[in-house]
């Protein structure tokens, strides 16, 4: 047994680490806030081309051939970028809807258990819908994740795609989860009060130990996940993960103090992405019910 | 990223289960937890077994008279012993995991001659005197004084919340031999034979009700001078070591029992009708997915641990203070299910509950755990 990542999954997580940070930095991020969340096309093309959504494409079906455990490392780099965008959607659709593999379409779905759906104005299809629905605009509590009001034409089919989709959604979350670890201890060794940097305090301290165990475990639980397939291992990385960025951006936020409560700081943005996640593909309730039955069928007690 | 097990692991896993399903049943009946000969027997005896078959310290080094295992086949050794309900290494606890450990790395030749191979064959017992009552979590302030008077030390002052001291053959003490130095600097690692004259040990009862540990007072103990381990005053890196074994798998076993524990309590919910609460069942529910989740990244630490050549990262206070959590949680659950029988001594699952409250207290509080994953992972500044 070895957990570990392989070298060849340590490079590939690294080097989407590197695009991201010259491609998708501070500004560029800032840059899509002002924009409403409009996605960029150009930026889409490129992360196709990167093979971001033709990851676990075939070969021969023009893919990269990777698996799960490859995905999710890239996704968590993701999450921890803010990428924005239906990501999960459209690297589900890869093979499926054309144009998704490549980036050349923009892929949402119907995953948010209800009438509203993800980027629908940028959309060029709808997962397991045909033809594309009409909807109304709402105003979405996350600036980089505009919301419509639609109603599915064909029944969607996404169930077919919940556990990948869940999976997918929580390594995002991890990434997201990890960055504001790093935010929030940064600011504690540079911001001072009383004579010393806040992250002397153990107040402080503790919070972002906390933060930090919540994010490793929900971290190993995704690679996990990742490697069985398992639908109860899913359903408890996604449980872990929504709450490590649930909480790590709340915690995060009080970290900053005031500075945490404003739209300069990056903080609120984490937050509410991770609301909008917490949301898809399965919610908190979901997860825990499905883990409680699982504790009944299992055949053997382990 | 591979959860699958190499065949020579999956060859070591079975011989294993072999032995445990022939050697299990051949055990005497598990003695009264207040009934502390019959424990330390029980204890030794089974380490004894262990010794015989080849299993005893399966992860110390070869040249310390271990197996030289991998940490990956201590996981499956810990995984396989206590799903097959084997003993747990109780009053060995010490010998194995800490002071054993300890002389093993820091130890001369002589030395580990003399200690090693009794507590790998369950001949001798040990303890740990580190903890005093006026240093438990500020460790280094500890007041026990030697004072060397030719070849030996005169060794003064208590000891306290020491586990198995009433059984012990031998205890790990930290004494302070340089007063005047820095707090750090003035200590030394000692090996006491706890039946040195001025020794003597009071029994402490636990809020479970019984006696785990005592406390122990020393007036003018002779411990040879050979006895030290390490140099002297350089005694807090020894301890340093002792600390940084173990982590990684100290608590694998558990992690096992807390989830067949959480199978049954579904079960037993499931026949009393308490799972009709959607409160109860969603708890258990997340508490599956976070022990499935411990589970895992016990295999994560495990795996770093075989890559970086068996040495122990610092993955282990994030692991054990998500653990310790989850443990109370667990026990608080299974009140939820037993209801009003929670309140009865009879149930075992009331002596856990009352038992998991220490975790977040011994080898090291949550609080100071979060110090630690603060400042030495994060690398947050120490406060003044
Ligand atoms: C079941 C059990 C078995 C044990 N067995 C042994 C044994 O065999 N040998 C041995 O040597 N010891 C043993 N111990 C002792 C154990 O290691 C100590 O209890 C522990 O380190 C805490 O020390 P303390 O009890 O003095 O608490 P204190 O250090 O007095 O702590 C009291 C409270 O203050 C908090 N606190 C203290 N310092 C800080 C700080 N800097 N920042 C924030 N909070 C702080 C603590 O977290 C805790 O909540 C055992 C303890 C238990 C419960």
């Amino acid at each position: 047994m070895d957990f570990q990542p392989t070298q060849d999954q340590r490079d590939l997580r690294a080097g989407v680490r590197d695009l991201l940070a010259g491609r998708y930095g501070r500004e560029a991020l800032r840059a899509s806030v002002d924009a409403g969340g409009a996605l960029d096309r150009d930026l889409w093309r490129e992360l196709g081309g990167a093979g971001l959504f033709a990851l676990r494409l075939p070969e021969e079906r023009g893919g990269v051939g990777l698996g799960l455990p490859e995905a999710v490392l890239v996704f968590e780099e993701a999450g921890r970028a803010l990428l924005p965008g239906p990501l999960v959607a459209t690297h589900l659709a890869a093979g499926a809807v054309p144009g998704a593999a490549e980036g050349t379409a923009v892929v949402t779905a119907f995953d948010l258990d209800g009438p509203l759906v993800a980027h629908l104005g940028d959309a060029d299809a709808v997962l397991g819908e045909d033809p594309l629905p009409a909807g109304t605009p709402v105003r979405s509590a996350d600036p980089l994740t505009p919301l419509w009001r639609a109603e599915p034409a064909g029944g969607a089919q996404v169930d077919a795609y919940r556990e990948e989709g869940a999976l997918l959604t929580a390594a995002l979350q991890v990434g997201s989860a990890l960055r504001t670890v790093e935010l929030a201890v940064r600011y504690a060794g540079e911001r001072e009060q009383f004579g010393q940097p806040i992250g002397a305090f153990q107040a402080v301290k503790h919070l972002c130990a906390d933060m930090l165990v919540r994010a490793e475990v929900a971290r190993t639980a995704v690679y996990a996940a990742a490697v069985t397939a398992d639908g109860a291992e899913v359903a408890a990385a996604k449980l872990l993960a929504d709450e490590a960025a649930l909480r790590g951006a709340r915690d995060c936020l009080q970290v900053h103090g005031g500075m945490g409560f404003t739209w300069e700081a990056d903080v609120h943005l984490h937050l509410k992405r991770a609301w909008v996640r917490a949301r898809q593909w399965g919610t908190a309730a979901r997860a825990e019910e499905f883990l409680a039955e699982r504790l009944l069928e299992e055949a053997v007690v382990p | 990223m591979d959860l699958t097990y190499t065949e020579e692991e999956r060859d070591f896993r079975a011989r294993l289960r072999e032995w445990l399903g022939k050697t299990l049943p051949e055990l005497p009946a598990r003695p009264s937890p207040d009934d502390w000969p019959g424990r330390r027997a029980y204890d030794l005896g089974w380490q004894r077994r262990l010794h015989d078959a080849g299993y005893a310290g399966l992860h110390w080094p070869v040249d310390a008279g271990g197996r030289g295992a991998t940490p990956t086949q201590h996981l499956i050794f810990l995984e396989e012993t206590e799903r097959a309900g084997a003993p747990y290494v109780g009053a060995n606890f010490v010998g194995l995991l800490h002071a054993g450990p300890t002389i093993a790395a820091e130890g001369t030749a002589g030395q580990r001659a003399r200690w090693l191979p009794p507590v790998l064959r369950g001949d001798e017992v040990w303890c740990q005197g580190f903890s005093e009552p006026g240093a438990g979590s500020d460790l280094a302030s500890l007041r026990t004084r030697a004072v060397r008077d030719g070849d030996a030390y005169v060794v003064t002052g208590s000891k306290i919340w020491t586990s198995h001291a009433e059984v012990a053959d031998w205890c790990e003490l930290l004494v302070r031999t340089d007063p005047q130095a820095p707090k750090h600097r003035g200590i030394s690692w000692l090996a006491m034979p706890m039946d040195a004259p001025g020794i003597t040990v009071r029994p402490l009862r636990t809020l479970a009700g019984s006696a785990e540990f005592a406390e122990v007072f020393l007036d003018e103990v002779r411990i040879p001078v050979a006895n030290r381990v390490g140099e002297e005053n350089d005694g807090w890196r020894v301890t340093m070591v002792t600390l940084s074994f173990e982590r990684g798998t100290a608590f694998v076993g558990e992690v096992v029992a807390c989830r067949r524990t959480l199978a049954l309590l579904a079960r037993t919910a499931k026949a009393n009708g308490r799972w009709d609460d959607p409160v109860l069942r969603r708890t258990l529910g997340r508490l599956n997915g976070e022990f499935g989740a411990l589970w895992r990244l016990t295999q994560w630490n495990v795996s770093e641990a075989q890559r970086s050549g068996g040495v122990p990262g610092t993955g282990g206070s994030v692991f054990k203070l998500a653990y310790s959590h989850a443990r109370q949680e667990l026990y608080d659950a299974a009140a939820e299910v037993l209801g009003a029988d929670s309140l009865s001594l009879e149930e075992e699952w009331t002596l856990d509950r009352l038992s998991s409250l220490s975790y977040t207290i011994a080898a090291g509080t949550s609080q100071i755990q979060r110090n630690i994953v603060a400042e030495r992972i994060l690398g947050l500044p120490k406060g003044r």
